[in-house]
């Protein structure tokens, strides 16, 4: 085959290529180019080599172990929202009408919460557990409750705990109700016919149709945690002390609170990389459930065959589930 | 093992107090014998499906009773019923293996492990799956899932009926025949009394010694399949049995004698004391009319097309407005489109208002 060699095609790409150098390639680069060197102010730079990236994983220095202990915050963070809001969330959708005016009214009730500004949410926690003029904060004073989230930690998790629970578990819900809205009908009066028990029936029909989206969501509620800055940071402020420090604001506070910006720009590509390699694992997984899912319709002939027209059979109806 | 009783059922949608007419199950009494093999055969919408729910308890009826044997369970519910049944599209519990299914309505009711086991492989034999015991119940054939839904239903050995909802709709034509005699031979093995919705006259005819019509929430006719040939008690099953279905003729009757289009035909039998102002019609079956050469005497009706199905020809004539089919006799050439029909007498059958009228000998 002629190719016709026509250099200036290349300006044709140029636009492209200014704009993904000045909005991703160029700002990246200028973090790596920080993050191996040390500032002093007055815009003096001093060659530092990989020495941030060695005190980083080092716990016995000062940011070493200030990452490690806000990496170790934010993972239990995520670990906790996560073990309340799955089951939170499946136990919703499970409660929630299959039909009627009432399933549009749960919807948009649901879908509230995440409507609003993360900020929005920070503001409305902060002065929710306020102990002098908060409902929540003075509820609980008032009963004998010795609640205060700005000097004690374990109210300050607690708080920023709620509040997430607040804000995501109707994300949950959602994803959950979609799968248990695929099942038709047939399977809830074939286990009612086969005795199942309400237990059963969540067991051998709605947890196995649910699996697909309860992965989502919790990679997706993992992905979100895992990068919390702002409601904390509202709330809190990362305190009491550094209590409810996690890596973002930690990486706030090194970058703009000290202007340490060498030790920023390697903890934020650390973080980063963190972050990619979640996204990675996310990636592969839903891949691979696609394949899986692909195949398993291949070794399936005589599902393809049903009449046109008819109701769709319920592994066709399962497979649309991998295009979520 | 049960006989089932129906008593003065009736069950609408929209409640009790919905006007009678939009009943999507009109009242009906009737048994069905234990061991029966039972079709109930009807088009889409006629209330066949409404009435396998409410036998199986998916649905509680506005209105009457269902015995067994006798006993009232109206008020039970479904696991209470000891009934099985099988849906249109198979239902499989996903992540358990077939054995795990099978297995999965005794584990429920808290049968010993041992018993299961031997339940289970019993079934599985019966129902030629014991191959694909251990295999995941996800990875088969659509019919090997159908017979995996019956398995689980047949485990029980408590089992009064067992009821098929459209059950073959999602399996290949020539899988349809093989799993349909299986259900036969079961049928005869076990002595249980099956009933079996479907549209397809096929399906009903061959598998029911007695076949249930439905039409438009009514039990039309409940016979053998060759009394629903031979004697449609409505027009409905006249029309709705055999291909192509009964030809219903408006006609004017008084004794032994059917007037259509001015021409007379003779019936076998007397009717004197037909209803007043009903609407008569005739019915006869179109293997019972036949072309020949137009003749004084004889009906004469125009020549639209003639299908010629292999063993037999039928012609699609025209009569005024009305369509009849007729059976054209081997050698029979329609000449100038037109054509004399031969009624046999003992085919004919009288309606009023779409019901039979049995005249006197």
């Amino acid at each position: 085959m002629d190719k016709t060699i026509n250099q200036k095609a290349w300006f044709l790409v140029l636009p492209v290529f200014l704009v993904v150098a000045f909005s991703a390639v160029l700002p990246l680069m200028t973090v790596v180019n920080y993050s191996m060197q040390d500032t002093f102010g007055n815009n003096q730079f001093f060659w530092n080599g990989v020495g941030w990236f060695k005190e980083l994983l080092d716990p016995s220095t000062d940011l070493g172990g200030r990452f490690l202990a806000s990496l170790g915050r934010n993972l239990l963070f995520s670990a906790i929202i996560l073990a309340i809001e799955v089951p939170l969330g499946i136990v919703v959708a499970l409660s929630m009408p299959r039909e009627g005016w009432t399933v549009a009214a749960c919807l948009v009730i649901l879908a509230l919460p995440l409507l609003i500004p993360w900020n929005v949410v920070g503001t409305i926690w902060q002065i929710f557990g306020r102990p002098d003029i908060g409902l929540l904060g003075y509820t609980l004073n008032s009963i004998g409750i010795d609640y205060n989230y700005v000097s004690n930690a374990l109210d300050a998790w607690v708080t920023v705990i709620a509040m997430d629970v607040w804000h995501w578990t109707s994300l949950v819900a959602l994803l959950c109700y979609a799968g248990l809205k695929s099942i038709p009908e047939a399977y809830y009066q074939a286990a009612q016919i086969d005795g199942a028990s309400r237990w059963a029936v969540f067991k051998a029909i709605q947890l196995p149709k649910m699996n697909r989206v309860l992965l989502i969501a919790v990679l997706l509620r993992f992905m979100d945690s895992f990068m919390i800055y702002t409601e904390p940071f509202v709330v809190t402020g990362g305190g009491p002390g550094n209590s409810t420090t996690f890596v973002s604001i930690e990486l706030v506070k090194i970058a703009l609170g000290q202007f340490d910006l060498g030790k920023a720009a390697a903890l934020s590509l650390v973080y980063n990389l963190i972050i990619l390699i979640v996204c990675w694992v996310f990636y592969t997984v839903m891949t691979n459930a696609g394949v899986e899912r692909k195949a398993r319709a291949e070794s399936e002939p005589a599902v393809d065959r049903s009449p046109a027209g008819a109701l769709q059979p319920a592994v066709a109806l399962a497979s649309k589930e991998g295009v979520v | 093992m049960a006989r089932i009783d129906l008593v003065d059922l009736a069950h609408s949608y929209g409640g009790n107090d919905a006007a009678p007419e939009s009943f999507a199950l009109k009242p009906v009494t009737m048994t069905w014998r234990q061991g029966g093999a039972y079709a109930l055969l009807g088009p889409s919408g006629c209330g066949k499906t409404t009435l396998l729910n409410v036998i199986s308890g998916i649905i509680t009826p506005s209105r009457g009773k269902i015995l067994f044997d006798g006993q009232d369970i109206t008020p039970l519910s479904t696991q209470k019923r000891n009934i099985a049944q099988v849906f249109q599209f198979p239902v499989i519990y996903d992540t358990m293996t077939v054995g795990e299914n099978l297995a999965f309505p005794l584990k429920n009711r808290g049968v010993a492990k041992a018993d299961i086991d031997k339940r289970v492989t019993e079934i599985a034999r019966l129902l030629d799956l014991e191959p694909y015991l251990n295999r995941k119940a996800t990875r088969l054939t659509a019919d090997a899932k159908q017979k995996i839904s019956l398995g689980r239903g047949l485990v029980r050995n408590d089992v009064a009926a067992v009821l098929f909802d459209e059950p073959l709709t999602v399996i290949d034509p020539e899988l349809k025949w093989q799993l349909r005699s299986k259900l036969k031979a079961l049928h005869r093995e076990l002595d249980l009394t099956m009933i079996y919705v479907t549209h397809d006259q096929t399906e009903a005819l061959t598998f029911a010694d007695t076949v249930v019509v439905m039409h438009d929430g009514r039990v039309v006719q409940s016979g053998t399949p060759a009394e629903l040939f031979d004697k449609p008690a409505h027009t409905f099953v006249g029309y709705f049995i055999g291909s192509p279905g009964m030809n219903i003729l408006p006609a004017e009757v008084k004794g032994r004698e059917a007037r259509i289009d001015g021409h007379t035909i003779a019936l076998n039998r007397s009717y004197d004391n037909l209803p007043a102002g009903a609407k008569i019609e005739i019915g006869v079956r179109p293997e019972f009319v036949e072309t020949v050469a137009p003749g004084p005497g004889l009906l004469t009706a125009k020549i639209e097309r003639v299908d010629d199905l292999g063993r037999i020809r039928f012609a699609r004539t025209r009569l005024g407005d009305a369509k009849l089919a007729a059976r054209a006799p081997a050698g029979f050439t329609p000449s100038d489109g037109s054509a004399g029909l031969k009624f046999d007498p003992s085919h004919v059958h009288v309606y009023a208002d779409s019901l039979l009228v049995e005249g006197a000998a």
